[in-house]
């Protein structure tokens, strides 16, 4: 059984090509372009990993992780956050918050692959 | 007097009726029996005669007492009086001399002694002047520093008490009354208040903690720095340095003491508020821009990595290139836009004579454009006010356009001044420009700053408050750009003009040994008190019939002296109409009083003004009336104690008969100027008071608590309005 991606960002355009990235790589993806629609993508597509923007409407990308990791039933979802903000300050959050990985924008493809295959595991 | 007139009638009464008797007594026992007989015998038959006896006896003495008094009495009395108002107080004031010629003698003799006092007095006054002067001069000299500071300067004791504050400061701190609908009462600054009703005490407390830690570990000039939010979207950036003095002076391993503390503000509310603007520009640049070149670069990688996509993929991830690269562009041009108004909003025009801006227009145009340039005409001594950087580079840029598109290749400059303007021109020979070209050049961006602003060459100028045309006149072989800068005078800073006049008033370093404040002002002495002597004038004399105030001044007197620069003065708009016969009074007309506040926020404002002070007004019992009247309406008291020159005047000189202000003014020598202003009258009762300070003292009143008790005590007391 494929492995599950959510793709959360209200950028269409980076969307679009990390869609295709995951699908190549043989992932399953569905992608929310806001916090809620991620949230609620989370309860019903059940991802293996969470690609998610920080900066997002409606409820951005932090309060995001704060409600999976709240959840105990999630326990088991990867985060990788994706942000333009590249504050060292604001990577900290990102990780003491419960995320698993911090990218900054703009990153290269391949290396985000292989964070998502290192997290994922064999 | 009547009571010592009807004492000294009773004591002549009985003197000569003692007389009579006695004489009848001594003749009764000094006769033989039988004449003794005869006498009384007589005596008796004459008895019907002893009341009209007795009514001569008391006509006479009554006219006698009259005498006494009218010769004697009032006339010594008198000299009592005027004696003692020319030691206490008034050196100037003679005695006059009426009554017998012993007394007439008695005051003339007083009045020498007087003149001889008053000259002793002022050769010793001219002496501690001479001795005061070279402390006084330093003391200007600091106050004319700090005045011409640019920085708001305030001293403080270590109670927070003000010592000092220049002009800035005060422009700072300037509270006044504000317009309705305005809530917060003002704070003012003022020698002798408290630092605390400016800045929140927290705030303070802690700068001063850091500060003391800092003078216990040796360090020898400490200073904190802090923002301080003042008021609705104002910051001021403060720095604070403390004032120190060795306790035990001299004595080796004495340790450093704070006796008080410089504070230097100023307004960073612009400044932040840019500095705010420009980091959020920069942070949204940054931001999207990331996330731009993030959709790009996946796109572009997905481009490479995957050639074998289908081809309606690959022409989705080069759409994508292409919008994003498009996206990107749009916003460095927001950013520009915006970069280039922050730039505008700061905008610093210094003075700078009108050749020397030539001068440097005139080394770039022929350093970076190759132009020869000379001047034909220049009024040295012309002086703008303009940001020399950004008027440089407007300028540069016509002569840019004119070399490279017209082919010039010499300008020459006239710099003239007229009354209230100087003509800058910019001139050459060598083409003329048609009207529509040299339009459009003054209103196209100027590539300042590297291109990163949008400035025209007309907006400059606006900036400046100047105008600019161009000029091609067929009978001159010259074609011109003219531009007009309004005048700037030199040696003065045009934002700033300290009053020199009031200078001296705004230290008072005698403070700095003021006892500690918070005793029961009740008994304090006069001498120490803080006081805000005050007046109103109203619209008519009767406040239940609905008279009302239109005008409240005061003055306040710190450490014994009047501070003149530190007045209330604000006319309220009564919401009623002002006869003619009030208006002839106070010189107020009705349309002075449109558009002036009513009475509730500025007698919330002259609380604030009067806080911690004992009020003085002469007749102060009218005005309280007034105010009292008003207390349910506005929610404001006055709960201070009152003093009242009219009945402090009733008190120390009960004789002399008038105490209506101006004869006051006169018997103390003082300068009646601006009467019946609230204000004028304010100060002339400051005047006054203070002269009757050393008088009370001469009787024995020494505190408040004495004071509001012997002024009870008199007479004038009962009169209620």
């Amino acid at each position: 059984m494929n492995q599950r991606i959510l793709i959360a960002d209200d950028e269409p355009n980076i969307v679009i090509s990390l869609e295709f990235v995951m699908q190549q790589s043989g992932f399953e993806t569905r992608t929310a372009a806001n916090g809620d629609e991620a949230l609620k993508a989370v309860a019903e597509f059940r991802p293996h990993l969470l690609l998610l923007d920080v900066m997002m409407p409606v409820r951005n990308g932090y309060e995001v992780c704060q409600t999976v990791r709240d959840n105990p039933a999630l326990k088991g979802v990867k985060i990788v956050m994706l942000t333009a903000k590249g504050r060292e300050l604001e990577v900290a959050k990102g990780l003491a918050i419960g995320a698993d990985a911090y990218v900054t924008k703009p990153f290269a493809t391949q290396e985000l692959l292989d964070t998502v295959r290192r997290l994922l595991g064999p | 007097m009547t009571l010592r007139f009807i004492g000294a009638w009773i004591a002549c009464f009985v003197l000569c009726f003692g007389c009579v008797a006695g004489v009848l007594l001594a003749l009764h026992f000094g006769l033989e029996p039988v004449q003794r007989v005869r006498f009384s015998e007589a005596l008796l038959s004459a008895g019907g005669l002893l009341p009209l006896l007795v009514l001569v006896l008391l006509a006479a003495t009554g006219f006698l007492a009259q005498w006494l008094t009218h010769a004697y009495f009032r006339p010594l009395r008198r000299l009592a009086e005027g004696t003692r108002l020319i030691a206490s107080s008034n050196p100037g004031f003679r005695t006059e001399a009426d009554g017998m010629t012993e007394v007439r003698r008695l005051a003339q003799a007083v009045n020498l002694l007087a003149e001889q006092r008053e000259s002793a007095m002022n050769d010793v006054a001219v002496r501690i002047a001479q001795a005061h002067a070279e402390l006084d001069e330093e003391r200007n000299r600091l106050a004319a520093l700090m005045s011409e500071l640019a920085h708001s300067v305030v001293v403080c004791n270590a109670e927070g008490l003000i010592l000092l504050y220049n002009q800035r400061a005060r422009e700072l701190f300037s509270g006044g009354v504000r317009k309705v609908g305005d809530r917060a009462p003002p704070a003012y600054i003022g020698l002798g208040r408290s630092l605390f009703s400016l800045i929140e005490r927290d705030l303070v407390a802690h700068s001063i903690d850091y500060l003391g830690s800092r003078v216990a570990q040796g360090e020898p000039q400490p200073v904190a720095a802090f923002m301080i939010a003042s008021g609705p979207g104002r910051l001021l950036r403060a720095r604070m340095a403390p004032v120190t003095a060795t306790a035990g002076a001299g004595k080796p391993g004495s340790a450093m003491e704070i006796t008080g503390y410089v504070l230097l503000l100023e307004d960073a509310s612009e400044e932040v508020a840019l500095g705010e603007r420009r980091d959020r520009l920069q942070q949204r640049l940054l931001e999207n821009a990331r996330a731009v070149l993030a959709s790009i670069r996946a796109a572009a990688e997905n481009l490479l990595n995957y050639p074998d996509a289908d081809a309606a993929r690959r022409q989705q991830f080069t759409a994508i290139i292409n919008e994003e690269a498009h996206r990107l562009g749009a916003e460095l041009e927001h950013a520009t836009r915006e970069y280039s108004d922050a730039i505008k909003s700061h905008w610093s025009p210094e003075q700078i004579r009108a050749v020397d801006l030539v001068e440097l227009i005139r080394r770039r145009i022929e350093s970076h454009y190759g132009l020869a340039t000379h001047a034909a005409e220049l009024d040295t001594d012309a002086w703008v006010n303009v940001d020399s950087y950004t008027m440089m580079l407007a300028v540069c840029a016509l002569a840019r356009r004119l070399a490279e598109e017209w082919g010039v290749r010499k300008v020459r400059f006239r710099v003239t001044a007229a009354a209230r303007s100087v003509h800058l021109e910019l001139e050459w020979t060598e083409a003329r420009l048609p009207a529509a070209t040299a339009l459009a050049w003054e209103g196209a961006p100027l590539d300042l700053a590297g291109g990163a602003d949008s400035l025209t060459f007309r907006e400059v100028l606006q900036r400046h408050h100047g105008e600019s045309w161009y000029e091609s006149d067929p009978a001159s072989e010259y074609s011109r750009f003219h531009m007009l800068l309004p005048l700037a005078a030199p040696d003065r800073p045009p934002a700033f003009h300290p009053s020199r006049d009031s200078r001296p008033e705004y230290y008072d370093f005698d403070l700095f040994n003021q006892p500690d404040q918070t005793r029961e002002l009740d008994d304090l002495p006069l001498r120490k008190l803080t006081y805000t002597v005050f007046d109103t004038e109203t619209t008519g004399l009767d406040p239940s019939a609905g008279d009302e105030i239109i005008s409240i001044g005061a003055v306040r007197i710190v450490n014994g002296r009047l501070l003149a620069s530190e007045i209330f003065d604000q006319l309220v708009d009564p919401q009623r109409p002002i006869t003619e016969a009030s208006a002839r009074i106070h010189g107020i007309r009705p349309e002075m009083l449109q558009g002036q506040p009513t009475l509730k926020p500025v007698l919330s404002a002259f609380h604030r003004f009067c806080e911690d002070t004992a009020l003085v007004g002469h007749n102060a019992a009218f005005d309280l009336r007034f105010l009292q009247l008003k207390e349910e309406a506005t929610g404001v008291r006055f709960t201070q104690p009152v003093l009242d020159t009219l009945l402090l005047s009733a008190v120390l000189h009960g004789d002399l008969e008038s105490h209506v202000l101006e004869a006051i003014a006169e018997r103390y020598g003082i300068n009646v100027v601006g009467r019946h202003t609230a204000v004028g009258d304010a100060i002339v009762t400051g005047e006054i008071f203070l002269r009757m300070i050393p008088l009370l003292e001469g009787r024995g009143i020494v505190t408040l608590r004495q004071a509001r008790e012997a002024s009870q005590r008199t007479l004038y007391a009962r009169v209620r309005y």
